[in-house]
């Protein structure tokens, strides 16, 4: 028997106010309880509407450990659905993404289905007939799943029929993703490519934590960040301007007293983003007619406010980060509890000039792929803390940098930028919705 | 510029990488030579498409740099590489114009502490007639399984 299933005290004893136990990292059946509990409790994100923009377009993906499809119905929605068919369980859809056309039709015995989900036809269907189908679960298709959002054409999903409400459980970490939108001049974003995947070995939540470490950039990007800037001191020529690589790899060599005066903003349910006054990314260079296009579409006021949010790092709790000064969404995929799938993926923004797509494409190859230097300094430091997690020498993990006695685990805050207090809001969410839904008495 | 000194070209460019002798290798580039690796099957563009690396000469010599860093903790150890070579296909040559390309298929390894990992794909070299010699305008890698998941990849194909 497990120590944690069906023991809620002992999983929120995980999380204290200033460490956390490292089983949450390392222990396979608190990964497992991760994957039945905490995923299935949350929303979770999908996908992005762009991708399925025709009737029959679906993509495919998981929640937790259940396949997940969503797809574009004849009418213009989006159904979210479960991707197993209700005969014999088979996976409906088997690539990333496609158009199925006006129906899925399962490899195995042919049942199809509209994209809604509803069944449409059954080879032999006679051989129902009198067997009492019609009141079985199978008769009515494919599952949907319990509950859909598409916010702004992001779709997110949660697999309990009850629990927090979409806006009530994001609340005012949406603005990111609204200025995200904003920042197109037609009020648009797509995704026109593939996203960057990178393999990481180590736990997911430690690529989570990262996204709001601000501590770290100084110290494991010495390497790649302070190799750019030697490299470019010396090499640089007289035209005065440095190039967009540069100005994305420097800005991560930038000192303690830089993050910290650009601050973190805390939300509840784990939300939160680092880059409040001031970011690694405030300072690239502008790109022609932009900002013009932004002033004709909203005035010269909003466009600037607009421009004027730079926030570095936004996660929305559990497994996703948003950039929107980049454009870049990347998603925390667990596989196992040692093992992340990191999918990068980059938004169009409908209407403005092509320079802002390279540019987050370039972005999103210098510091988010298996081929990034920037990477190679994170993925070491993430591996060498699931090896190093293993010793006894103690089992507990820091992280009360910034603590403070009245700290409440779901207020709305400002704080210095190099706090770790964002880490703590994650684990707060990470106890509540672990056992949220646990059966188990206290002990 | 024959098939034979193209090739023997090539063969020089990864044995330099074998050896990791990194200066040599970014001297065989021209001063305006790209590095790419596409991250779609038979990509056109190399910036408005997804590439996994499109690199110039000095995100190039970044690269090499931080390989022997002090602080560069993952190439401690240092990583090493293998590149098993098929013999290059000549595509172009134009004599007048000092231009010509080849495609080569690979086996390429490259270790990080004990573990080892392998990559198939082709190269495709695009090289230049200067006075130094040939030059790589574009090195250009596709993987068979671009659209996989990877771990670090930290040398060059």
């Amino acid at each position: 028997m497990g120590m944690y299933r069906d023991r809620p005290d002992s999983v929120s004893g995980l999380v204290r106010d200033r460490e956390v136990h490292r089983d949450v990292y390392v222990n396979p059946e608190i990964f497992e309880i991760e994957m039945e509990q905490l995923f299935r409790n949350v929303w979770i994100y999908v996908g992005h509407d762009s991708q399925i923009k025709n009737p029959g377009d679906y993509l495919t993906t998981e929640i937790g450990r259940q396949p997940i499809l969503a797809v574009r119905h004849s009418d213009g929605s989006v159904n979210v659905l479960h991707n197993r068919c209700p005969h014999k369980g088979v996976k409906i859809a088997s690539e990333s993404c496609g158009n199925t056309g006006k129906f899925f039709r399962c490899p195995y015995h042919a049942w199809s289905f509209r994209t809604d989900g509803s069944l449409l036809a059954i080879p032999l269907r006679k051989g129902y007939d009198g067997t009492g189908f019609a009141d079985t679960r199978a008769a009515k298709g494919l599952a949907r799943v319990a509950a859909v959002a598409n916010y702004k054409g992001f779709i997110f999903a949660r697999l309990t029929a009850t629990g927090p409400d979409f806006h009530e459980y994001f609340g005012e970490s949406l603005s990111t993703i609204d200025n995200l939108v904003d920042r197109s001049p037609e009020g648009k974003v797509a995704i026109c490519s593939s996203p960057i995947k990178y393999m990481h070995t180590c736990n997911w939540k430690m690529l989570v934590e990262n996204q709001t470490d601000t501590c770290h950039p100084m110290v494991a990007h010495e390497s790649s960040a302070g190799t750019a800037i030697k490299v470019w001191d010396r090499e640089k020529d007289d035209s005065g301007e440095t190039p967009m690589a540069v100005q994305v790899y420097a800005p991560f060599a930038s000192p303690y007293e830089f993050f910290e005066k650009a601050g973190i903003r805390v939300w509840p349910n784990g939300h939160g983003h680092t880059g409040v006054s001031n970011s690694i990314h405030a300072k690239y260079s502008g790109v022609g007619g932009y900002v013009e296009r932004m002033e004709e579409a909203y005035g010269p006021e909003k466009a600037h406010a607009i421009l004027g949010q730079v926030r570095h790092n936004t996660v929305y709790f559990p497994n996703v980060m948003v950039k929107e000064t980049v454009q870049i969404l990347r998603n925390f995929i667990p596989l196992a509890v040692d093992k992340t799938l990191v999918e990068s993926w980059v938004f169009r923004l409908e209407g403005a000039p092509d320079e802002f797509y390279r540019r987050a494409l370039m972005y999103n190859r210098l510091i988010n792929a298996p081929t990034s230097i920037v990477g190679h300094d994170d993925l070491e430091m993430y591996e060498r803390a699931q090896e190093g997690l293993r010793s006894n020498g103690t089992e507990w993990v820091n992280l009360q940098r910034l603590y403070e006695d009245d700290e409440g685990a779901d207020d709305t805050a400002v704080i210095n930028g190099t706090s770790e207090r964002q880490m703590r809001n994650q684990f707060a969410a990470w106890a509540k919705y672990m056992t949220l839904n646990m059966s188990g008495k206290a002990q | 510029m024959t098939p034979e000194r193209i090739a023997e070209f090539i063969y020089r460019e990864a044995r330099t990488l074998d050896l990791m002798q990194w200066d040599e290798w970014l001297g065989m580039f021209l001063e305006d030579g790209r590095y790419w690796m596409p991250l779609e099957w038979q990509q056109t563009d190399p910036e408005l498409e997804p590439s996994l690396m499109f690199e110039d000469m000095l995100l190039l010599k970044v690269r090499v740099e931080r390989l022997a860093g002090e602080r560069t903790f993952s190439q401690k150890p240092k990583s090493r590489c293998h590149h098993l070579l098929q013999a290059p296909q000549i595509l172009s040559i134009d004599s007048e114009q000092g231009k010509c390309s080849a495609r080569t298929s690979f086996l390429y390894s490259e270790t990080r502490g004990d573990a080892l990992e392998r990559f198939s794909g082709w190269a495709t070299h695009e090289l230049v007639e200067t006075d130094g010699g040939l030059k790589i305008s574009l090195k250009r890698i596709d993987l068979i399984n671009f659209d996989a998941p990877f771990g670090n990849i930290q040398l060059f194909m």
